[in-house]
């Protein structure tokens, strides 16, 4: 019993005695999105340079920059990684926080990709479509009524007359931001909605980005692999995914055309794919030289070698950014960020 | 009484009453309530067993190429003086041409022919962590340069899947990561004996992998956080718990306040875990400033959840030991502690550890409230050797397998599966322990 007391008081001891000692490896959290991209570069970095393998953790855009702005310091992450733009609000709450200074990293950029179950029917999409399927109110015969289409051939008759159905990212995911913007805006506008919204003095902006709630459009909050799993037992709807999540699952799942162009890395970078998105991750420039490998994690990872078109991030499915070398430049340089425009 | 004379006579005591009769139906049928409920609980059981081993045994066999690798002099150390600066400075780049020189060497040395086959069809049948693995071997022992070296690598995950049968010839022609040609050269290879499925040692030992090579990710990292927490929660929690529940049982006074903490234990053991990591989050990283994904601070987390279990199993195994033995202990001079050191404490013993044991077995497999303390990392480097690696990042068992059940590639669903096997072993062996504690040491009065 004593010695069993002795140790607690040892263990305890031990506890505030070591935990001032320094911090010896990069960590980095944020975007989902993002992370298996961080993954493999924190691997090769691992392997190839002399500093401990860098710490990545998923949990999100929008609680990675988060956890970015809480502070300087080693108890705080030196990177965030994040699909979608930092905000001003992100910004304000780092400076509050004594984080100045953030360099913005634009690693090159992700397809989001529509696609259906392997044995199912083929699709050609154009943002219109997406908008009068699911999305609350649309225009019928110049009139805002309900959205009552069934099929999707009540959409559009080229598409198969098969049940809407639909998984969407939820609201807390960065994808579902783009999906909002690219799909959901652009296909209220084109369908006419946008503007019968305004001619009936509606809220355009919030009318446009209402969706149905009567099941025909189901948010995901976990990731693509649940999406996965609910098409293969829905084999009738379509899911959101992102592209590098597609090129390793060509095998169950076939990919539509969205306006008429096929998503691919090719399309993606040449911009003819309209639904594609810049991804980030964001340093704090106050850890770079304090934590070891900070610097040269950051170098690695906007490499030719890895983030260049012939890169394992492209082989894995990321879009190489045509401007990478500018972002080179600026990682040497060590630039923070301005002001957001 | 009327009634009773108008049922019919009893006349015999082989043929029940209608009221026999309807009890003797009420126990048949609860009976029967009592099976169909145990079968399903068993049916259920064997269909979540069953699914975890279907899909997880394939992870502990891993298909490997046997390669003779030659080692060139002028590849590895071109200043020709085996310094190792130098030679770290070949990446694994430079090794992986190696490989796959050696397996194209290899290809036309067993004469096959396969139609169709580029080169970089060859080259993506290795896995991209078979670089590494070599890699490491010659920077271990530089004296391998300059020979032909026979290595065990990994194949790539696709090719492992056509061995174990999750990928076929008919969903290669749609999957964009492998081609048709490589399975039939997989194939050529398993006939010459290059290609094999041993058992999968780095799925125990390797770390966690990226999604480019999931065929290398393993638990090393994983079991090794899991261990450094349980030791952890073992030495804190046991103690504490043991203190407080012998203060509680033997020397607190009746009154109010005790009442009031013996109640809030008991509420304590039924607070959801995930409010033990928000506590966790918010004292022991934001306030105490410990580091994150430390196997320390889950290591706390956990002990403060497995504290009520340990109270109240030992509790009940203190209250068990019937008070003569203490009575006759008081009664022969001994002061209260030492009746209770001498004679109740090792009586009580056996329940006391098979408390500790499940609480132990519980904290190994909880996942939610290491989610909040960033275990969920991807952690490569192995944590150190104890007391300072407490602080390293490291991963738990349970949160690997949530980890890769979110993976893209298909072949971490086989070994988040194979992962929660090795869970399950783990926790048959702690309370096959406990068990067996018990039945060992347990007194009967």
């Amino acid at each position: 019993m004593k010695t069993a007391m002795l140790t607690s008081a040892i263990a305890i001891a031990a506890l505030s005695a070591t935990a001032a000692s320094a911090r010896d490896q990069v960590q980095i959290s944020g975007s989902s999105t993002v992370l298996p991209y961080a993954t493999i570069v924190a691997e090769a970095f691992g392997e190839n340079f002399d500093f401990p393998t860098p710490v990545v953790e998923g949990g999100g855009s929008g609680a990675g920059r988060k956890k970015l702005c809480e502070g300087v310091g080693e108890t705080t992450i030196d990177i965030a990684n994040s699909s979608s733009r930092i905000k001003q609000s992100d910004i304000d709450n780092c400076a509050a926080n004594g984080v100045d200074a953030i360099m913005e990293v634009r690693i090159g950029y992700d397809g989001i990709v529509f696609a259906s179950e392997i044995d199912g029917a083929e699709f050609a999409f154009t943002p219109s479509d997406w908008y009068n399927a699911i999305a609350a109110k649309v225009v019928k015969d110049g009139a805002v009524v309900e959205n009552a289409n069934k099929t999707w051939a009540d959409v559009n008759a080229a598409l198969p007359a098969q049940d809407i159905l639909t998984f969407i990212p939820g609201t807390k995911h960065g994808t579902r931001e783009v999906f909002d913007v690219k799909v959901i805006e652009a296909g209220c506008e084109a369908s006419g909605a946008k503007a019968a919204f305004e001619a009936d003095g509606l809220d355009a902006d919030k009318e446009c980005l209402a969706l149905r709630t009567d099941g025909v459009s189901v948010d995901i909050d976990g990731d693509y692999t649940e999406t996965l799993s609910r098409l293969s037992a829905n084999k009738n709807a379509i899911g959101v995914f992102g592209l590098s999540f597609y090129e390793n699952n060509t095998d169950k799942l076939r990919v539509a055309t969205m306006s008429g162009v096929l998503p691919s890395t090719e399309t993606i970078a040449s911009g003819d794919y309209p639904v594609s998105r810049p991804l980030y991750f964001y340093v704090k420039n106050a850890h770079l030289g304090v934590i070891p490998g900070l610097r040269e994690y950051v170098n690695f990872f906007v490499s030719d070698d890895m983030a260049g078109p012939d890169g394992p991030l492209a082989a894995y499915g990321l879009v190489s950014d045509p401007e990478l070398a500018a972002t080179q430049a600026m990682v040497e340089a060590e630039t923070p960020m301005g002001p957001l425009k | 009484m009327t009634d009773a004379n108008a049922q019919a006579p009893r006349t015999s005591l082989f043929a029940p009453d209608a009221r026999t009769a309807r009890r003797n139906n009420s126990e048949a049928r609860f009976r029967l309530f009592g099976l169909i409920s145990v079968t399903i609980g068993l049916a259920a059981l064997v269909m979540l067993l069953s699914s975890v081993l279907f899909n997880g045994t394939s992870s502990f066999r891993q298909t490997m190429l046997e390669l003779p690798v030659t080692l060139d002099a002028k590849v590895l150390d071109k200043k020709g003086n085996r310094n190792p600066d130098d030679l770290a400075k070949v990446t694994t780049i430079g090794y992986g041409r190696l490989i796959s020189d050696a397996l194209d060497k290899a290809i036309t040395d067993n004469g096959i022919v396969v139609d169709g086959l580029t080169s970089k069809d060859v080259k993506d049948m290795i896995s991209k962590e078979a670089p590494a693995q070599i890699r490491g071997r010659v920077l271990a022992n530089p004296d391998l340069i300059g020979q032909t070296v026979s290595f065990q690598v990994l194949a790539n995950g696709r090719i492992d899947g056509y061995m174990k049968g999750r990928v076929t010839l008919e969903t290669a022609e749609r999957d964009s990561n492998v081609s048709v040609n490589q399975l039939h050269l997989a194939d050529a290879l398993h006939e010459k004996g290059l290609l094999d499925m041993p058992f999968n040692w780095l799925f125990i030992t390797a770390p966690d992998a990226s999604e480019l090579r999931p065929e290398a990710a393993g638990l090393g990292v994983a079991i090794l956080g899991s261990a450094y927490m349980m030791i952890i929660v073992l030495v804190l929690s046991l103690p504490i718990g043991v203190a407080a529940s012998i203060y509680l049982e033997e020397f607190a006074p009746q009154n109010r306040i005790t009442d009031l903490i013996e109640v809030n234990i008991s509420n304590l053991a039924a607070v959801p875990s995930i409010v033990f990591g928000i506590l966790g989050l918010a004292v022991f990283i934001n306030f105490v400033g410990l580091p994150q994904s430390a196997p320390i601070v889950g290591a706390l987390v956990l002990t403060l959840m497995t504290l009520p279990t340990i109270i109240i199993a030992t509790r009940a195994a203190l209250k068990a030991v019937p008070p003569s033995i203490r009575e006759a202990a008081l009664g022969v001079g001994a002061s209260k502690m030492q009746s209770i050191f001498h004679h109740v404490l090792p009586l009580a013993m056996p329940g006391i550890l098979t408390g500790a044991i499940i609480g132990l077995a519980q904290a190994l497999g909880e996942t939610a409230p290491l989610l909040l303390i960033g275990m969920v990392a991807f952690v490569r480097d192995y944590p150190g050797a104890p007391p300072e690696g407490f602080f390293d990042p490291a991963a738990a068992l349970p949160v690997q397998v949530y980890n890769w059940t979110q993976r893209a590639d298909p072949a971490f669903v086989e070994r988040a599966s194979g992962a929660i096997i090795v869970l399950l072993i783990f926790l048959v062996i702690m309370n096959f322990v406990a068990i067996l504690l018990r039945r060992r040491f347990e007194r009967r009065w």
